[in-house]
């Protein structure tokens, strides 16, 4: 298995990166190397083994459904990258000939 | 360098209390420290004098009225750059979160400003935590006080290598698969991973999820201890906290009796790729230990040969979902936003400029790893070869009080030498592991020096869930041998740092 630069341009399509030719040049063989050294851990447990996902069995939390301060809306939109008329403020979301 | 920057946190907390130092001129010797080393280290991404001192003067007026304080009011700390707080950037050592204020503190941050202790600064870290040698930081490398041309472990290198130029006297770290306990190991200090659930993961900016906990990190182990309590403890807003009491930690930090103890050495993890210093040193910790009454036995923990695999695919699957978070758009970093671009090629450009090369190869390895057709053959394989891992401690903890190892296969290295191969990079972290991907407690005690390159070694100490007090009277029990073999602390013998005068 080989992980070609369209390979990694696929991933990084997926994961919403943009990525330049260089660096798909430099990046593709590096992770190549990191997913040949973890594929082993497809032959070291058999059919019968069950899945761990977390550490320590989880249980579910609930509280009562009531309403509770939330944090103040400036301090919030303060960190924003842009807001306005007390909203974040976002580039279009719909194409052009939408 | 002031005479008190050398005390424990646990004399300073006394000292305070007492009215024989005021936390005030504890916090300004600490302040002066760290502006006339940090331009080298560069342990801090940011300090804040002004805002420390005024907590200081809070205690230091609490005393004066005699109101009763925890143990440890008034001793400062830097706190990793990926726990908020309000009043300061949380960073996370990326530029995705450059000068980003968090409108909110995290749990740990609540407990110990709630407790009295003042909070210098930010540490700083490989970004997101993702690294082991804080090179992965947007802001520059952290430099390690015993050598400064080489690296003082990661993620965590930042709180690490503030104990050991005695910038602060105690820190907090975040270990996702070694980040607190490997930065211990090379900087000659103390670091504890609590039990998965031990601490709150509230405030913290997310790793990975179910490997992710937040700890305490000293240059003793009862300082470690203290901090350990005061963080630590179930918080209604992490739903994996645990709702128990916190194991006595401190209770085990003073009596360090380990006479009758079962210790297992892990026979998969040493050997072949291990700095013949760091074997020396840890057989002679476990020497020391037998000699204190503990009973030493081989064990064996064969999944842990995998374990390396399992974590590179768990992590970066979990790392992926939890930075998606990171669009550009309700918070830190936007590139390209000049009205003709979609928000989706804003959010593209924003995560190229704004992620560094290791986050990029990790979200794309987690992207490739719980992409359909794929699942089964790669994520799948490796939370099947975490329940092998917890089986395998299961079976030693039935035979074993606790388990022992190095904490990192070598001494550290020169910065530089690992940054663009990832794989080198990751065997750091081959031992600290597979307590992350099991959830019990493990720490790393200073354990000597290499007599190879006179560079720290560390001790790792493993502990069932819920069992953290066992780490601590190992430690403890270490610490009271070594230093008395040694004549003092560890880090009594660390070069001097050139102090740039003010």
């Amino acid at each position: 298995m080989a992980l070609t630069t369209d390979d990694v341009a696929r991933l990084a399509k997926l994961a919403r990166i943009e990525l330049s030719e260089a660096e798909l040049e430099h990046l593709a063989p590096q992770l190549d190397v990191i997913l040949e050294s973890v594929a082993s851990v497809q032959q070291v447990a058999g059919p019968d083994i069950e899945p761990t996902s977390h550490a320590l069995p989880l249980t579910n939390v609930f509280r009562e459904d009531e309403v509770r301060p939330s944090l103040p809306r400036e301090d919030v939109l303060a960190g924003a990258p842009a807001a306005e008329e007390e909203r974040f403020r976002v580039p279009r979301i719909l194409g052009e000939e939408a | 360098m002031s005479e008190l920057l050398h005390r424990t946190a646990a004399e300073l907390a006394a000292g305070i209390a007492a009215g024989e130092h005021s936390s005030e001129e504890v916090t300004r010797a600490h302040l002066d420290r760290i502006e006339a080393v940090d331009e080298v280290v560069h342990a801090f991404l940011h300090v804040d004098g002004e805002r420390a001192l005024e907590a200081a003067r809070a205690v230091d007026a609490k005393v004066a009225a005699g109101e009763p304080l925890g143990p440890l009011a008034g001793v400062p700390l830097g706190l990793k750059d990926v726990l908020t707080m309000r009043g300061a950037p949380t960073t996370c050592g990326s530029r995705m979160l450059r000068d980003w204020h968090p409108p909110y503190d995290a749990t740990v941050t609540r407990r110990l400003l709630e407790a009295g202790l003042v909070v210098l600064g930010k540490t700083n870290m490989d970004e997101f935590a993702m690294g082991s040698s804080t090179e992965n930081s947007a802001y520059g490398p952290t430099r390690n006080p015993w050598d400064t041309s080489r690296i003082p472990g990661g993620s965590g290198g930042g709180s690490a290598a503030a104990l050991a130029a005695f910038e602060a006297p105690l820190t907090i770290g975040t270990d996702t698969g070694g980040s607190i306990r490997q930065p211990a190991a090379v900087t000659g200090t103390v670091g504890v991973k609590p039990t998965y659930g031990g601490t709150s993961r509230y405030g913290l900016v997310a790793l990975a999820s179910s490997l992710d906990q937040p700890g305490p990190c000293a240059r003793t182990v009862l300082d470690a201890a203290l901090l350990h309590q005061v963080i630590a403890g179930h918080d209604p807003l992490d739903s994996t906290s645990i709702d128990a009491p916190v194991p006595d930690v401190v209770t085990a930090a003073r009596s360090g009796d380990v006479a009758g103890m079962r210790i297992g050495v892990v026979r998969e993890l040493g050997g072949e790729g291990y700095a013949p210093g760091v074997e020396q040193r840890f057989t002679e910790a476990v020497e020391l230990l037998s000699g204190l009454g503990a009973e030493v036995v081989e064990v064996s923990c064969p999944s842990f040969d995998a374990a390396l695999g399992a974590y590179y695919l768990i992590m970066p699957s979990e790392a992926s979902s939890n930075l998606a978070r990171f669009d550009a758009m309700r918070f830190g970093l936007r590139v390209g936003d000049d009205g003709t671009r979609s928000a989706e090629e804003v959010m593209n450009l924003t995560r190229e400029a704004g992620f560094g090369a290791e986050v990029k190869r990790r979200i794309i390895i987690g992207t490739y790893a719980l992409s359909s057709g794929y699942y089964d053959a790669y994520y799948g394989s490796a939370q099947k070869v975490r329940t092998l891992i917890k089986r395998d401690f299961d079976a030693a903890f039935e035979r074993c009080d606790v388990l022992v190892s190095p904490t990192t296969p070598s001494t550290p290295w020169p910065l530089g030498e690992r940054v663009d191969d990832p794989l080198a990079m990751y065997k750091a972290d081959l031992c600290t592991l597979p307590s992350n991907l099991a959830g019990n407690a493990a720490a790393s005690f200073p354990a000597g020096l290499a007599p190879e390159d006179g560079l720290p070694v560390g001790l790792q100490v493993m502990a069932p869930p819920m069992a953290d007090d066992r780490l601590y009277r190992v430690g403890a029990a270490l610490e009271r041998a070594l230093t008395e073999q040694w004549g003092g602390p560890l880090l009594n013998r660390i070069p001097q740092l050139q102090e740039v005068s003010a």
